[in-house]
């Protein structure tokens, strides 16, 4: 599976799936690859980010925006459909990473989307460490939900810089058809942006026909001006993804930092016509989060960015109230959470 | 549409606020109101409707005030208001934090009735509007509180009357209702022709904090029950509206010796430097255009953007307009609602359709087939002179220029006759401290737009009004002294004697204009004799050409606003020193032209300067606690180019009360001496020996009333004083009203030079205009 090229891989049932319920989606299936460019150090430079105007306007978001009752159930589908489906501890077994798969294969009772009229809805990814990808590979057969691995001494990207690269190609070669890799936070604090740019060319290249996410750990980066930055030069390394965080840090997926990332990616694009995917990661364990997250890509970045190939939420609780949300629109009472499988 | 399809299209749908409750309320009041007098609703008179300007429905009818109901109202307000104002401030206090608590307890029916009435979309009305009515009372409450602590000589006005707009009727209703309440007055307020609805609720709930009957009271009706309101026996007209109708006020109150402050509209500048935050600049922009429909009077209207990055910012703005939603206000989903009413509609619709000029480019958004809807607008490509970059269209209509320097934005920023406020945006602090204090306008935002909060003072400058509200400044304006000052008697010319006593040496005084001794242009001169017949010399007959000079020189003189305080106070000990050496020539000239002696006045002349010289540095501004992460600071600003006739009784000492804090706060002046001139023209040569710069004082002799016409009426001069004995008060606050210029009157009544009132804060303040300086900070 491992290993397609997206383009080449998708036949044109798929790409009806892909329109409509958006399953077995590969990514940048119908944007053309970022390339990624040369390190251009004054555009870096030029590139500013107010911190408490990022913050008014990320606050006032979730009042400008309300989607109810049969759209808001629309909406929640959506969002399950760009979930990855994470499971990133020390205590993962077999076991664990199978349970998980089975529930992205069948995220909500079938009853429900039978009534909902969506059967067939799958989750965006699974997402798991590198010993786990051949387990997730087998246990998603037969989907077309792709595995995503966790690699470069995730979380903290401090390994030797070889083992980091190898770990990359081990990972792809196990199965994984997207890789999130974690940049080195120090070049970002030092301003080192030749050597963040060549540590993402570097990781971009050992993943080839695999996805690259770029995962910023922003809650490390000390500024919404650093994280702009950042994610300028992870784009300009050849990102096709660029993440917020590992979930392992003391702050993750925050909206004035998802704000200031996606506003890169907007730059990007119109300078250089190439569409960067985004991915908030951590953090986002409720519905409405998961609503307004949607409501900020949509208003910010349009509708390309509600597709799983341009737009992923990193969750492992988020799931389980939007079932609950789900239970309640088809039926007007409030659900348990005992009422839907675990994942 | 099935899920199935919205899951593809992932189009918003409609999430309505129900207007239920809000609709039941007007139900129960039989959807006719009377006017709130005197603690109950009248019976509903000669009615008009108020109706929703986005579906165009009826809302209810409302009652035509009459100068009859005006007149009761007052009346009812004058009874109730000696025991409201007698009440212990802590009890006022409580009425005060009863009312706060009451608006947020009934805060959804507040904004979905302002919603209906207004067309303001229900998230702005919830998030903002109310929490800011909220918000203003309690503040207030607080002010109540500590007024006789902190300000044990101010007293209450008495009743006051307020007119306010449609554009944020229960706020406006907030920023009069809560001063006046808290400073001891009662209130008459007429709210707005197209939004009277919150207005009446708040009336009719104020009855559950238990509001005595009179404190309150509201009248509806159209402009012509404003026009009686103003007309009525108050004691202040607080006026939020148009520019026009402001000019209107000011001439009618003109002499009334009715306290006035006047907010009124303005063509905010907005600024963008190469350096900025380009999206949250962009994104700004839409809360400071795309806000309340543009029907703001402090909207940045007006776009001035670094010629560099213009082309970028247009093109990230064109796509922030296309994502904008306008529809039906009471859907929590939409960013822009109904615009007020079809003849607010038509208003903006001529404006931008009677002016061509300029690139178009109309948000790509979908427009409800009916309503009062008017497309987010923006129009590049204008020049300084074009209507629509100079004129408030008051709709949501962006006009943009380029710059290329900072100095560049802040001449084309300040090239406006209004002065409301102004947003800069720049990462850079030096640049954004820089250009704050020098732009024209009340308020400045950095980084930030729109940002409002009770503790911090909100007006304008030129003509967008005077007076502050919010802040310890804004109920300043509410109070007054509490002496009783006597009438002031009229000083009698003194006429030539049959015959005059004459020095052979011939002292002929000039006027003093530019820091030069000057010959009046009439080339009149007039003699000045002293009480006992004697010749004390002559004085030139200045005429409305010497005053243009004057003002000239006084602008060229305008540096001296941006020496340092500390400068200033040591030229105005430099004076004092300089008087004290000709101790007793000044008071043998007093001695002469008063016939009494003259060492006390000038005793207490160099006292004088010596106070205003500490003061020059001390008269601090301050750090508002606003509730956000970031400051707002009241600056203490010069007001500009004072003009004041001076008093007849005190010739010396007059003229140094009156020049010494309007030059100490950075002002420069043109003074008009009164009847014994010849103190004030010996004074220049203190002033020539004690490093003034020409043009920051100037001395214009003359027939008072030709030269304070001149002075009213210039529309080059920022502030009038008149301590003078004739009869100019109403003169003055009339001529002011042609670019709505400060004025501070004596209406004929005496103040006692040598005292306590011949000095201090209340000098100081007239003498500078507080500027906020909102100042968000984070990184």
């Amino acid at each position: 599976m491992g290993g397609g090229t997206a383009g080449t891989a998708m036949d044109p049932e798929t790409m009806t799936t892909l329109s409509t319920t958006a399953t077995g989606l590969l990514p940048q299936v119908t944007h053309p690859r970022n390339p990624g460019m040369a390190l251009d150090l004054d555009w870096v430079a030029s590139v500013q980010a107010n911190t408490s105007a990022i913050e008014r306007r990320a606050a006032t978001l979730p009042g400008r925006r309300s989607v109810k009752k049969e759209y808001q159930a629309a909406w929640l589908l959506k969002a399950i459909s760009l979930i990855d489906l994470t499971t990133l501890s020390g205590d993962d077994t077999p076991g664990r990473v199978q349970r998980l798969c089975a529930k992205a294969r069948q995220p909500v009772a079938p009853w429900m989307l039978d009534k909902l009229g969506m059967p067939g809805l799958t989750v965006g990814a699974v997402c798991v460490y590198h010993e786990m990808v051949e387990t997730a590979v087998r246990a998603l057969e037969g989907t077309n939900i792709p595995v995503a691995a966790v690699s470069t001494g995730f979380p903290a990207g401090l390994s030797p810089y070889r083992l980091r690269i190898a770990e990359i190609g081990d990972s792809v070669k196990a199965g994984a058809r997207e890789i999130d890799i974690v940049i080195s936070r120090r070049h970002v604090l030092t301003q080192n942006w030749q050597a963040l740019y060549d540590e993402m060319r570097d990781m971009r290249e050992a993943c080839g026909d695999a996805h690259v996410k770029a995962i910023l750990a922003t809650g490390e980066l000390g500024t919404l001006r650093n994280v702009a930055r950042a994610s300028l030069v992870c784009m300009m390394g050849g990102a096709d993804f660029i993440k917020t965080s590992t979930g392992k840090e003391a702050v993750n997926a925050t909206l004035p930092v998802s704000l200031t990332m996606i506003r890169a990616i907007r730059d990007y694009e119109a300078r250089t016509g190439y569409k960067v995917g985004y991915k908030p990661a951590g953090g986002i364990a409720k519905a409405k989060d998961a609503l307004v997250y949607l409501t900020l890509m949509k208003d910010e970045l349009g509708h390309p960015w509600l597709q799983p190939d341009l737009f992923r939420f990193g969750a492992s609780s988020l799931l389980g109230d939007i079932e609950r949300q789900l239970e309640h629109h088809l039926t007007g009472h409030y659900s348990a959470a005992n009422r839907h499988a675990m994942g | 549409m099935t899920i199935k399809e919205i899951f593809d299209s992932m189009a918003y749908g409609p999430a309505p606020e129900s207007a239920a409750e809000a609709l039941a309320w007007i139900a129960r009041h039989e959807d006719r109101f009377g006017h709130y007098i005197d603690g109950a609703f009248t019976a509903p008179g000669e009615t008009f409707t108020t109706s929703n300007p986005a579906t165009g429905k009826p809302l209810a009818q409302i009652t035509q005030g009459t100068a009859e109901d005006v007149a009761n109202a007052v009346k009812a307000a004058r009874r109730a208001q000696p025991k409201w104002a007698a009440l212990p401030a802590f009890r006022r206090a409580e009425y005060l934090y009863a009312l706060a608590r009451l608006v947020q307890k009934h805060s959804r029916l507040f904004a979905t009735l302002e919603t209906l009435d207004n067309g303001k979309p229900i998230r702005e009305s919830r998030d903002i509007d109310i929490p800011l009515v909220a918000r203003h009372f309690s503040y207030h409450a607080g002010l109540a509180q500590l007024l006789p602590s902190e300000h044990p000589d101010m007293r209450p006005l008495g009743v006051c009357g307020a007119v306010i707009p449609w554009n944020f009727p229960l706020l406006m209703l907030a920023w009069k209702v809560a001063p006046a309440l808290a400073a001891g007055n009662t209130i008459v307020l007429k709210p707005a022709e197209y939004t009277p609805l919150t207005a009446l609720l708040f009336a009719d709930i104020s009855r559950e904090a238990g509001l005595p009957r009179g404190v309150l009271n509201i009248v509806t009706g159209d402009g012509s029950t404003g026009a009686a309101l103003v007309d009525a026996e108050v004691d202040k007209i607080a006026f939020t509206g148009s520019t026009s109708v402001g000019k209107r006020i000011r001439e009618a109150t003109a002499g009334t010796g009715k306290a006035l402050t006047l907010e009124l509209g303005g063509k905010s500048p907005y600024i963008v430097f190469d350096d900025a935050d380009l999206d949250s600049a962009v994104e700004g922009l839409v809360d400071a255009i795309w806000f309340n429909q543009g029907q703001v009077c402090c909207a940045g209207s007006r776009l001035l953007v670094q010629e560099g990055i213009a082309p970028r910012f247009h093109d990230k703005l064109k796509r922030r307009m296309d994502g904008l939603r306008i529809g039906d206000p009471l859907d929590k989903c939409i960013d822009i609602g109904a615009v007020v009413d079809p003849v607010q509609l038509d208003t903006i619709t001529r404006l931008v359709r009677d002016n061509p000029e300029g690139e178009h480019y109309v948000a790509a958004t979908p427009l409800p087939a009916q309503g009062c809807f008017y497309p987010p607008t923006l129009i590049t490509g204008l020049g300084t002179a074009s209507p629509l970059m100079q004129e408030e269209i008051f709709g949501p209509v962006l006009v943009s220029m380029t710059f290329r320097t900072p100095e560049e934005a802040v001449a084309l920023a300040n090239n406006t006759r209004y002065g409301l406020a102004a947003t800069v945006w720049t990462e850079n602090i030096n640049l954004a401290l820089d250009v704050a204090p020098k732009l024209k306008a009340g308020v400045v935002w950095i980084n930030a737009t729109n940002l409002f909060d009770a503790a911090a003072g909100f007006g304008g400058v030129r003509e967008s009004g005077f007076g502050r509200e919010g802040g310890w400044e804004g109920l300043m304006a509410y109070l007054k002294p509490a002496r009783k000052p006597a009438a002031l008697k009229p000083a009698a010319p003194i006429p030539a004697p049959a015959e005059p006593v004459v020095d052979p040496l011939d002292r002929t005084a000039k006027l003093y204009i530019g820091g030069k001794q000057a010959r009046p242009d009439s080339g009149y001169s007039q003699p000045v004799y002293g009480p006992r017949g004697k010749l004390l010399g002559h004085v030139g007959i200045g005429n409305r050409k010497d005053i243009r000079n004057a003002v000239e020189a006084a602008h060229a003189a305008k540096g001296w606003a941006k020496t340092t305080a500390y400068n200033r106070a040591q030229v105005l000990y430099f004076i004092a020193e300089n008087l004290s050496a000709r101790h007793a020539e000044f008071a043998a000239r007093l001695r002469d032209q008063t016939g009494r002696p003259g060492e006390a006045e000038v005793d207490a002349s160099i006292q004088r300067l010596f106070t205003y010289a500490a003061w020059a540095d001390k008269y601090d501004g301050a750090a508002k606690s606003v509730p956000i992460r970031g400051i707002a600071l009241a600056m203490n600003e010069p007001v500009g180019v004072i003009g004041a006739l001076l008093p007849d009784e005190a010739p010396l000492l007059g003229l140094v009360s009156v020049m010494a804090p309007a030059i100490a706060m950075g002002n420069t002046v043109v003074l008009v001496p009164g009847q014994r001139p010849l103190s004030a023209t010996d004074f220049y040569q203190v002033l020539d020996t004690s490093d003034v710069p020409g043009g920051v004082v100037n001395i214009v002799t003359g027939p008072a009333e030709d030269l304070a016409r001149t002075l009213a009426g210039h529309l080059d001069v920022d502030a009038v004083w008149s301590f003078s004995s004739h009869p100019l008060s109403a003169l003055i606050e009339r001529e002011a009203a042609g670019n709505l210029k400060r004025t501070w009157v004596n209406h004929g009544r005496a103040r006692n030079w040598t005292g306590a009132e011949g000095e201090g804060r209340a000098f100081l303040s007239q003498a500078t205009e507080v500027k906020t300086v909102w100042v968000p900070y984070g990184e």
